[in-house]
């Protein structure tokens, strides 16, 4: 049994050391070892495409987590509250969100929004005054940070609901018989309770948004995300500047992880 | 301000996000398929069914789909299980969090760049490289759908190990202990026992990795080599080369349409399981 579960981990980490390895070879070769370098990453770092690739990504993940974080936790808080069908009804729309292939929900905001831009932008062009560039409404990064923003909302409604759903109601209630408005009971107890739930709903959404592909690949537009970068390269042949992106990617996204778990031991022992 | 007032106020951004962002968009997706193909691409309002009657068409897709997803989704079944077990019953406490996180940690990765590394393993320079080194000539590895299932079993091993593990951990060892002094074998203990209480474990995780493979496109486009495709690869073709926007509509409803059909079937079978359990224990 011990020897399956080594193998078993020895196949989860084979092919990441593989590229770790292979972000460090000499040569141009992807797949023959010719020596220890660091130049693809010099490379690497200094491409502007894959900057602005980096760049757009991060805006992108940073701002729809933000987003979802916020309007999630709202949400989740208010829907505490509300019963009856309107509740059924939210609740199943954020089943259908989380259900849903990601393609789906790409090609279904394709569809719709350059649908409803078509109509859009001509009305937009009338209504501007007549000097200067009418604004005109395509997709792009607002797209972009609308299609994640939706998605990693569900994941944050129901990671704060689980943890709003385990707190003990007698301490709200204390909160409000020691007349605490409900602002304030929300800012000095709950909000400190379900902080790190919020957190655990924001990385999620970071490290969803950053990584995801095929989303972004129908609602992005004329704008590059990094995954869409590498997709791209990887169909145009296999070189280890590749290597060198995957690996550094990795390396973050593994700190991200570690803070994180930090920030969250910190907060619980307090 | 009412109570009442204040929580809908709470709730409606969110709600009015997902109304433009999911409700609306799948509407479009609906109406659509009861379209036509614009003269140069794109969708004209229509009311037919041609799309629905053109679906034979992508029929190699669907049959990659419904063949592929559940064989990925029970190889990786096969292969977590014990690794599940081993952690969750057999491992010391001590290192119980440290190996689950070993197992977590590739997924927390991009996809992308992890079925890219298959690229390799499985391309001319990897694995059957090194058979022919041994003397196993001309074996095909990449772009087969074995490739594509090692890549799906890679890709969600960590999906499948972490509600299976949550499920045993919890299982009452008393229980193994009881059944054991009761003069049960190992295997019979397994059988009758653990196996029996870890099937909600098994139920979610075959049910998240199914559900995510039924739309996926990564694997099947970079180990699969336009060889082996999935659904989703013919509707990126189809809404992104062909722009064919009314029978992408269609292939993309009908989709969902079998995803929510089997996984509708699927949990009548967990929860007539799961009964069944409960009357054998009673008796």
């Amino acid at each position: 049994m011990r020897f399956y579960a080594l193998s078993v981990y020895l196949f989860l980490y084979t092919p990441i050391a593989i590229i770790a390895l292979f972000s460090f070879n000499a040569g141009r070769h992807a797949s023959q070892f010719q020596g220890f370098s660091t130049q693809w990453y010099g490379r690497a770092l200094k491409n502007p495409f894959v900057m602005d690739a980096l760049e757009t990504s991060l805006l992108v993940a940073l701002v729809s987590a933000t987003l979802a974080s916020v309007l999630g936790t709202l949400a989740a808080v208010g829907l505490q509250g509300i019963r009856g069908p309107a509740r059924a009804v939210f609740d199943g729309i954020i089943y259908v969100a989380v259900m849903i292939p990601g393609i789906v929900i790409g090609i279904a905001t394709l569809i719709a929004l350059v649908t409803v831009f078509d109509v859009l932008n001509p009305w937009l062009a009338t209504l501007w005054p007549a000097a200067g560039q009418p604004p005109s409404l395509s997709m792009g990064i607002g797209s972009l940070i609308a299609a994640h923003t939706m998605f990693t909302m569900a994941l944050v409604i129901i990671i704060v609901r689980a943890r709003l759903g385990s707190l003990e109601q007698a301490l709200t209630e204390a909160s409000a018989d020691l007349y605490a408005t409900p602002f304030g009971t929300f800012r000095q107890v709950t909000l400190p309770l379900i902080a790190p739930a919020i957190l655990a709903g924001f990385l999620l959404s970071f490290t969803f948004s950053f990584d995801d592909f095929i989303i972004a690949f129908f609602v992005a537009g004329s704008e590059t995300t990094l995954p869409i970068y590498v997709f791209s390269s990887i169909r145009r042949g296999v070189t280890p500047e590749i290597n060198a992106i995957g690996t550094m990617v990795m390396v973050a996204s593994l700190l991200l992880l570690i803070v994180a778990q930090l920030v969250l031991r910190r907060g619980q022992r307090r | 301000m009412t109570r009442r007032e204040r929580n809908w106020l709470l709730v409606a951004p969110a709600g009015a996000w997902f109304l433009v962002m999911l409700v609306l968009p799948l509407s479009f997706v609906f109406v659509f398929s009861f379209g036509e193909r614009g003269p140069a691409g794109g969708y004209v309002p229509a009311f037919t069914l041609e799309q629905y009657a053109n679906l034979p068409a992508r029929w190699t897709a669907f049959k990659n789909t419904m063949v592929l997803a559940p064989l990925g989704t029970l190889a990786a079944l096969l292969i977590a299980y014990p690794l599940a077990y081993q952690l969750a019953v057999r491992t010391d406490p001590r290192w119980k969090t440290l190996l689950l996180v070993l197992v977590i940690v590739p997924f927390w990765t991009s996809i992308l760049i992890r079925s890219y590394a298959w690229i390799f393993i499985l391309g001319g320079q990897g694995i059957p490289a090194l058979l022919a080194a041994l003397g196993i000539e001309d074996v095909r590895l990449i772009y087969t759908p074995f490739a594509v299932t090692v890549g799906i079993v890679y890709g969600y091993l960590p999906l499948m190990v972490f509600p299976i593990y949550v499920a045993l951990d919890r299982l009452d060892k008393r229980l193994l202990e009881a059944s054991s002094d009761l003069g049960a074998r190992p295997f019979a203990t397994f059988w009758q026992v653990t196996l029996p209480l870890s099937v909600p474990g098994v139920a979610t995780g075959c049910m998240l990795v199914f559900i995510l493979l039924m739309g996926e496109f990564l694997i099947p486009a970079l180990l699969g080599g336009g060889k082996v495709f999935f659904v989703g690869n013919a509707l990126v073709d189809l809404f992104l080369q062909s722009r064919n926007w009314a029978f992408g509509s269609a292939v993309a409803f009908t989709l969902i349409l079998i995803m929510l059909v089997t996984v509708a079937i699927y949990m009548r079978l967990i929860a007539r399981l799961q009964v069944r359990r409960d009357d054998v224990a009673i008796m």
